[in-house]
Order: structure tokens, then C-alpha cells, then sequence
């Protein structure tokens, strides 16, 4: 493979190519979901192939083919070479790509547990005790657990002299509980949402969360929510678990400090960003207690990497520090335009992908706050647990987001349970309200496997620094009662 | 492209190596090219290609899934053997029956050598026009321009082969200014039937109306739909409620109310992927040929659409809605139709005192699944309509709806169906007026 990259950049050069950089990459995946004591899905998969990037007359091109003889590497080069001849004729100038250093090294992700070596049979095992604990109340209508594994082998060359070789692991899993009454139907997942908890480590992950130490308590809850009172409607102060509060980061800075965002490049599709240059330095984006880091050097955390897909080291950049507006994540193509490096962001989904500014791990760096301490100041208000539903306009400012869970905070204490839970904002008088930040006991890495961007859309697997967080006046009940 | 014969031999290779009581193979054959502008200039512009082959085996009722990229007989080979070991080492799944049995697919024309053909140079000699276009329209054009070649081939153990070669093209254009906004789209099989410029003046004229929008207090409102917002919502009903499987868990709005009103009756709703005005397909991810299904008939909740196992489970037959396994969600319907009556947007203007003009949603997400209640925000062209008239532009709007509700209360429908999408799943649905939409603030 080492070989067939550097092949292809040369190729590019001999092509015409002022700059081509290629990747090739071999994925290997498993995953596993267990549903109503039954192995639905065991899967295996196997992906590989190279992708080359060049710019011709200051315009980008870019081709991909899944056969790896040498023959079949030129062709992709000759098509990328002529897609950047053809973009040139309507193409705004000519691409300028910050300076790099080039390197050549090996970077490996950190595990214990070699999760391709668990033998099948216990992982199996593992998933159908969760589900049958799980599913042991009447009213639990599906049950579910599943793990996902996957292991990623990359080489990198570029024409700047760049040789690199990374090795990745992630490891995965998930319960969800959905209960069915009479005219109401509620789910619970554990550890979070939205296809589970993932980090760039080892079989260790999936020892670490114990589902089927949890899958009781989640069915439980799931049950309780059929008959939980509404959410009410008005404004109050909440606290917000860690698990949402990642993927409220995740929406509400991740994605308006994507420099590439900001410039245009997703209006077609994702849309823009409100966080403009000229409020670098400046912007008032939350209150002092916020912080918030891209940081993609975090052990074991999901957006962890040693060099992004132009070849540029892992790096900690600061997004937002006491409240105020500092900087993107960004690649050698925009930060010059902010006159900047570049942040080392430039990601792509897989090897037939072209790299895109992506998060790495956006992290709201912990307070120091234990949770009782936040609870014991809120006379009325909400704990928010657990996303279940979430949409945010297309400048990345007016937000709402439903949990699946929540409860009430009554003098100081943790109330009954609420169903149906919302809450909504707007994204720099939301992080306005922030009065308080969990402390580092409270505080851990969450990994999102579904951050969708681009076309043809390419899904990132991401990860999010958080801990419970609260606020102080914050809008919820959407649905007025129901 | 693979071609049919190289995708039949990939499906006899991985068949003839199985010892597994039932194997399935199928190959899914992919080539997009893109280019996406922003700025009124190219920004991105690639080449993607990849074949994938799937497995599934059933050994009794242990199954087993693998899939690689690697097309070559020896690694098939391989995949079915991941595929058996995984299968000999799982639980019985007491709900599977059997793969489908064969039966022969309609004649389709889903392939078009233009599309096919569609190259680089004139891809970007089409943005080049729009820029100009935006230009003189004091705006800036963004959006992209695909073009895709697909492969799908479906063999199984009890005989089915199926193989179906097409083609789809992809616009979208996104007008703007520095308060404003429009849309437009055109999708279809056949790149020579797809009118660019039509599209660019729609989106072009849409920003221009669209400069120094106000705001609207939250409230409810009645609303003048246009196709691809109505496509939202039909695309995220079929998600939530109109397969089999979310009938089977509970999960569907439809539950319990087959043979009632569900809504207006001035409703219909029905999957023809046979329909050439969609992007029209002969069979599923199973190979099972494909079927119209009437889900909701005059308002009334009718059936939802099955892949084999769902079916099984109800000792009814497949109507080709499978997707790839495995797949645990269930079949969905994947080529929707609304019906059509003869109504026009400017003739729901007219007959509006108070809405607003919506030209599409964006990030719609449910917040009750099973009551269909969603929100996301209105983008790229809302606008108040008073006494009959489109007075101002606005900001956009977040909206929090039951989609149900919102069609139950369907007063006018357009008398074009069109076909709208974002690429994940396209609908053709006429634009409508609905007397009550909830604007959540």
C-alpha cells in the first residue's frame, strides 16, 4: 500500500499535478445486534481502496478506485487530473494550501482488548443477557443491544514528502428499551443515544459500560415514562447530562466552527455558519464558564488521530475560551484565509472520500461542579437526560433538542420523572445562561458515529468532552402538555 | 460498471461456494461523479467508485451476514465463509423463515446512456452558465451536480437472479444574498430531462423576493406548501410509520387504524416504484420484483409495505421493500407518491388570509415518533401571505408539527406531482394548502 500511494502521487505529478496527495485505507468492521433474544444482524466487513487528490491549475479533482493493481491507480489519476482541468474553468482562483511540515512516521491508537480476538461466542453472550434483562417487564415491547467494532489500517503520501501510517481501533455498544402502552410509546438507550458509545479503544469499552448491569433500570425506565407526567411548558432553569450535552456541542459549536462552513462550501447542503471571521477575538458566544477546545490528541477518544488526511499532526485548538469567540477547526485550504495553520481537521469518511473539515474531539472542558452542587441551587426546574431528537437552522443558531428522559428539580432535589422533554434556544443566549460545569469526576469522552456532512454525504465518527452542564433560564415544553 | 455478466458471476461464484442451508449474495455497484459549487464557482469536484457484495446465510435459522469489496471469486468465497462462521455461532432467529423464492421482475428502464455519459468538462461549463446567471441576478449560486451509475444484482439459493443497471441525475441550486434565499431542484434518471436554467431562475427569482425578510410572532398559521417541503414530511412519515416492522413493534401512527380515517380525504398516498415519473426500480435488495402498494386511500389507513421476514411473520407475501441485511429497522417504502388534484400554489395564495409560503423545510427531526410530531426550521424562501397575496419575506421559522394532524387539514392540492429528495429517499408529491401549521418560535 505504501507503495501504491507514493505511486499515485507521482503519477499526479508527471500528470500535470501542482499538488496531489493520495490515501489508501483498509477497514475491516464487525458488528453485532441482538433483538427480542435474537441475533438479527452478526456482519463482517472488509473495505479497501486508494483515493487520489490533485490540483491542476489551481483546481481541485479527485478519484477513487477499490482496485489496488497499478493499472487501475493511473486510470483514477488521469480522472482526477481531468476533473481538476475542467473545475479550473469555473473555479474562483487558484487554491493556496498553508505551509506543513513533512512527515514520516507510524501512529498507532492505544487499547487493551483486541476486540477481533473476543471470541464471537462472548460477545454473543454478552448482548443476549442485556436484552434478557432488558426485556423482562410486560410492557417492554422491543428490546435491543448491539456492539460494533472496527479497525482501520492508512497510508498517506503527498507531494510535499509526506509518508504516513496509522493504525486505528474503535470499539462500541448500545441498549435500547422501547415500551409500548395504551397510547404512549417511550425508548431508553444507555450509555446515550444515537447508535451508542464509541472511543478508539480496545473490547475494554464494551467492559466498561455493562450493559447488562444497566439494562434493568433502563427498561425500568422506559416502562415509568409510559406514565411520567408531561413535560411543562415555560422557561426554568435545567441541568443537561453529559450525554446530550455532547451532542449540544456537537450542533451548537462543532458544527458553526467548521471554517470551511463558514466560507460557503456546505450552503448547497448543510448550510452556513453565524460564527464569521470578524467575531474572532472578539464574539461573546457563552458565559465565562464556557470553554470550549478541538482537541484531536485525546487518548482513546473517537475524533483521536495522529495526522488528518493532508498529512497535518493532531492538534488542540482552542474554539471558545471564558465565554469568548477564539478560532475554527480548519484545513491548509482555509485557514490561510483567516491567517492561520491549519488546525489538522481535514477528515474523510473512508478512501473513495475527498477530506472535509471535520470535527475531531469539541470538547466543553469540565467546571468545578459536582452534580449535587448544581442540583442543590435550582429551586424549580429540569434535569435533562439523554437525547432523543434534535434540529438546528442552517447558520447553526436556533436549536431544539428533545431528551428521552427528565426530571424534576423541586427545592434543590431531584423530582419525578417527565416524559416527552424539550428545550430550545437560541446558541449564544443558551451559552449565556451556562452558570455551571461539571467537574472532572463528572466529566468523560462521548463518541457520535453519525456527524453526516457533505455531498455525496460523508458520516464522521466524532467525540465530545462533556459534563452535566447548567443554565439558567432555559425554554422547554414545546408540546404544551402532551 | 461491473456489467451484467461480471455481476452474475460474482453472485455464481459466492452461491457455488456456499454450503449454507440458504445463501444470498448481492452486489451493489456504485460510480458518482459531483461537482459542487459554492460562491458561484467549483469548489469540490470528484470521482467515487466502489462495489460492494453482501452476504447473508442461513444456516436452519442461525444467520449470517459479511461483506467485502474485494469482487474477486476467492474473496466472495471468503465473505460467505465469515458468513457461515458468524452463523454457526449465533442463536436462532425464530422468527426467520426463508429467503424469497423466485419470481420475474418487471422490464424497467431505469438506465440512460447520457447520464451515464455526463462529463466533467460540461458539468462545468453548467456551473459557468448559473454563475453568469447569478451574477446579473446580483447573487451568489451554490449547489452541486451529480451524476451516478448504479449496479444492484440479487441471486439467492433458490434461484432468484435479478440484475438491474441505472442511472440517476442530481441538481440542486441554492441562490443567495446577504439576507436572502432560494431553492430549487431538478432529480431524475434521465440527465437530458433535467432543465438547469429553469431550475436556476427559480431559486435565482426566489432570493430576489426573498431580500429584507421580517420575523412572524410564533402562533399557528395556514400554509401554502411548496413540493419539496410536502416531501419532508411524506419522506419522514414512510421513516416513522408506513413499514411493516413499525407496525410489528408499535412504533407506527398506523397501528390499530387500518380501515379508519387517518386523514383528509383528500389524501393518498401510494409506493410505485414501477412509476417512471419516480426513480423507478424492477425489485428490492431480496430480488422480490416490486409492487404498488396503496397505503393511505382517500384519507383512509390502508396497508404498508413488506420485505420477506416481516412478511413471513404475517403469512403474507413480500411487496419488495427489503433493504440490504442486515437490516433491523425494516422495509420502508422508497418510491412514494402523493396524489394530485387541481389546485396551484398561485390559486392557494389566493385562497390564504393568513400563512406563510414555505418553500422547504430543513433538519426536520421527530420528537414522537409513534404521534408524528417533528420540528425543524423553514429555509430558502418563507414568506407571509396576507389576504390573499405574498406581502413580505421572512426569517426563517422553526415549526413543531404532528404530520397527521397537518394532513388532515389539507384544503387545496397542487395539480403537479414532483419529484423532490435530498438523495437518502425522493418522493413526488404535489404542493399543498394546509389550513393550521404550528410556527413554534
Amino acid at each position: 500500500m505504501k507503495e501504491l500511494v507514493r505511486l499515485a502521487v507521482d503519477r499526479a505529478l508527471e500528470g500535470g499535478a501542482s499538488y496531489a496527495d493520495a490515501r489508501a485505507l483498509t477497514r475491516e468492521s464487525e458488528s453485532i445486534e441482538v433483538k427480542n433474544g435474537a441475533v438479527e444482524g452478526a456482519a463482517a466487513d472488509t473495505d479497501t481502496g486508494i483515493g487520489v487528490r490533485v490540483i491542476v491549475k489551481g483546481a481541485w479533482g479527485f478519484a477513487a478506485t477499490a482496485d489496488l493493481d497499478r493499472q487501475s491507480i493511473e486510470r483514477a489519476v488521469q480522472l482526477a487530473l481531468r476533473i481538476a482541468r475542467a473545475g479550473a474553468t469555473a473555479s474562483a482562483g487558484e487554491v493556496e494550501l498553508a505551509p506543513k511540515e513533512p512527515a514520516r512516521v507510524s501512529w498507532a491508537s492505544q487499547f487493551d482488548v483486541d476486540p477481533f480476538e473476543v471470541p464471537l461466542d462472548e460477545k454473543v453472550g454478552v448482548l443476549l443477557e442485556a436484552d434478557r434483562l432488558a426485556h423482562s417487564l410486560p410492557e417492554v415491547k422491543v428490546s435491543s443491544a448491539s456492539m460494533r467494532f472496527r479497525r482501520e489500517h492508512k497510508f498517506y503520501a503527498d507531494s510535499e514528502g509526506s509518508d504516513i501510517e496509522q493504525q486505528r481501533l474503535e470499539s462500541g455498544g448500545q441498549l435500547a428499551v422501547t415500551a409500548a402502552g395504551a397510547d404512549e410509546l417511550q425508548e431508553r438507550t444507555y450509555p446515550s443515544a444515537l447508535d451508542g458509545f464509541h472511543a478508539a479503544r480496545g473490547y475494554e469499552v464494551i467492559e466498561e459500560i455493562n450493559l447488562p448491569g444497566a439494562a434493568e433500570q433502563t427498561a425500568r425506565e422506559a416502562v415509568d415514562l409510559l406514565t411520567a407526567k408531561p413535560c411543562p411548558a415555560g422557561e426554568m432553569p435545567v441541568v443537561i447530562d453529559g450525554s446530550q450535552m455532547a451532542l449540544q456541542v456537537h450542533e451548537s459549536c462543532g458544527h458553526p466552527t467548521e471554517l470551511d462552513r463558514v466560507f460557503g462550501s456546505e450552503t448547497s447542503y448543510a448550510g452556513t455558519s453565524f460564527l464569521t471571521p470578524d467575531k474572532v477575538g472578539y464574539f461573546r458566544y457563552g458565559s465565562e464558564r464556557v470553554n470550549l477546545v478541538a482537541d484531536a490528541t485525546v487518548p482513546g477518544a473517537l475524533g483521536t488521530f495522529g495526522f488528518d488526511d493532508e498529512g497535518v499532526p493532531a492538534q488542540k485548538t482552542d474554539l471558545v475560551r471564558e465565554g469568548v469567540f477564539q478560532g475554527y477547526l480548519s484545513s491548509r485550504e482555509t485557514a490561510p484565509r483567516i491567517g492561520r495553520p491549519s488546525g489538522g481537521a481535514m477528515r474523510a469518511e473512508s478512501w473513495n472520500h475527498i477530506p472535509l473539515v471535520r470535527m475531531t474531539n469539541v470538547n466543553l472542558e469540565p467546571g468545578d461542579w459536582s452534580f449535587e452542587e448544581m442540583i442543590e441551587g435550582i429551586e424549580h426546574g429540569l434535569y435533562l437526560a439523554t437525547t432523543r431528537s434534535w434540529s438546528i437552522d442552517d447558520q447553526r443558531l436556533n436549536f431544539q433538542f428533545a431528551t428521552q428522559a427528565a426530571w424534576e428539580i423541586e427545592d434543590g432535589s431531584l423530582g419525578a420523572l417527565v416524559r416527552n422533554a424539550t428545550y430550545q434556544g437560541v446558541t449564544p443566549d443558551f451559552w449565556a445562561a451556562c452558570d455551571a460545569v461539571g467537574n472532572p469526576k463528572t466529566w468523560r469522552m462521548w463518541g457520535i458515529i453519525n456527524c453526516a456532512k457533505g455531498e455525496p454525504v460523508q458520516t464522521m465518527h466524532v467525540g465530545h468532552g462533556a459534563a452535566p452542564t447548567r443554565f439558567s433560564r432555559v425554554r422547554v415544553g414545546v408540546l404544551q402538555g402532551r | 460498471m461491473l456489467s451484467r455478466e461480471r455481476a452474475l458471476d460474482i453472485l455464481e461464484a459466492g452461491l457455488r461456494h456456499s454450503r449454507a442451508d440458504q445463501t444470498e449474495i448481492v452486489v451493489l455497484a456504485h460510480e458518482v461523479q459531483l461537482t459542487r459549487f459554492a460562491n458561484s464557482a467549483i469548489h469540490q469536484n470528484l470521482a467515487e467508485a466502489n462495489a460492494r457484495v453482501r452476504v447473508r446465510v442461513a444456516l436452519g435459522k442461525r444467520l449470517g451476514h459479511a461483506a467485502t469489496n474485494r469482487t474477486e471469486p476467492s474473496e466472495v468465497a471468503r465473505a460467505v465463509d465469515r458468513a457461515i462462521a458468524l452463523a454457526k455461532r449465533v442463536e436462532p432467529n425464530k422468527d426467520f423463515v426463508s429467503l424469497p423464492s423466485p419470481a420475474a421482475p418487471p422490464e424497467v428502464q431505469a438506465f440512460f446512456p447520457a447520464t451515464a455519459a455526463s462529463d466533467p468538462e460540461g458539468r462545468a461549463a453548467v456551473v459557468a452558465r448559473l454563475a453568469r446567471m447569478a451574477g446579473a441576478a446580483h447573487c451568489e449560486a451554490s449547489g452541486s451536480l451529480s451524476v451516478s451509475v448504479d449496479e444492484v444484482a440479487v441471486g439467492n439459493s433458490l434461484g432468484i437472479r435479478a440484475y438491474q443497471p441505472s442511472t440517476q441525475a442530481f441538481f440542486t441550486i441554492i441562490a443567495t444574498d446577504t439576507d436572502a434565499a432560494g431553492f430549487a431542484q431538478a432529480i431524475g434518471r434521465d440527465i437530458a430531462q433535467l432543465d438547469f436554467d429553469a431550475a436556476a431562475e427559480v431559486a435565482l427569482q426566489k432570493c430576489v423576493d426573498s431580500r429584507r425578510p421580517g420575523d412572524l410572532a410564533p402562533g399557528d398559521y395556514e400554509v401554502v406548501l411548496e413540493p419539496a417541503a410536502v416531501g419532508e414530511l411524506i419522506l419522514f412519515l414512510a421513516y416513522l410509520g408506513l413499514g411493516a416492522m413499525s407496525v410489528q413493534e408499535d412504533r407506527s401512527f398506523l397501528c390499530g387504524r387500518f380501515g379508519e380515517r387517518v386523514m383528509s380525504p383528500r389524501v393518498s398516498i401510494w409506493d410505485d416504484a414501477l412509476d417512471p415519473r419516480g426513480l423507478a426500480t424492477a425489485f428490492d435488495y431480496e430480488g422480490v420484483p416490486k409492487q404498488r402498494v396503496d397505503i393511505i386511500e382517500r384519507g383512509v389507513a390502508h396497508a404498508v409495505v413488506y420485505d420477506s421476514y416481516t412478511a413471513h411473520k404475517e403469512n403474507k407475501v413480500s411487496t419488495g421493500h427489503a433493504f440490504p441485511a442486515p437490516n433491523t429497522w425494516g422495509p420502508m417504502p422508497t418510491n412514494l407518491f402523493m396524489a394530485t388534484a387541481g389546485s396551484n400554489v398561485p390559486e392557494m395564495i389566493d385562497n390564504t388570509g393568513r400563512g406563510v409560503l414555505v418553500t422547504r423545510f430543513h433538519y426536520t427531526n421527530p420528537i414522537h415518533e409513534k404521534r408524528t410530531d417533528v420540528t425543524g426550521m423553514t429555509r430558502d424562501g418563507t414568506f407571509l401571505i396576507e389576504e390573499g397575496k405574498v406581502t413580505r419575506p421572512l426569517r426563517n421559522l422553526r415549526f413543531t408539527q404532528n404530520i397527521v394532524e397537518a394532513l388532515s387539514d389539507v384544503h387545496l392540492v397542487g395539480s403537479d406531482a414532483v419529484l423532490v429528495g435530498e438523495g437518502e429517499g425522493e418522493c413526488a408529491v404535489p404542493a399543498l394548502k394546509l389550513g393550521k401549521f404550528r410556527f413554534s418560535g
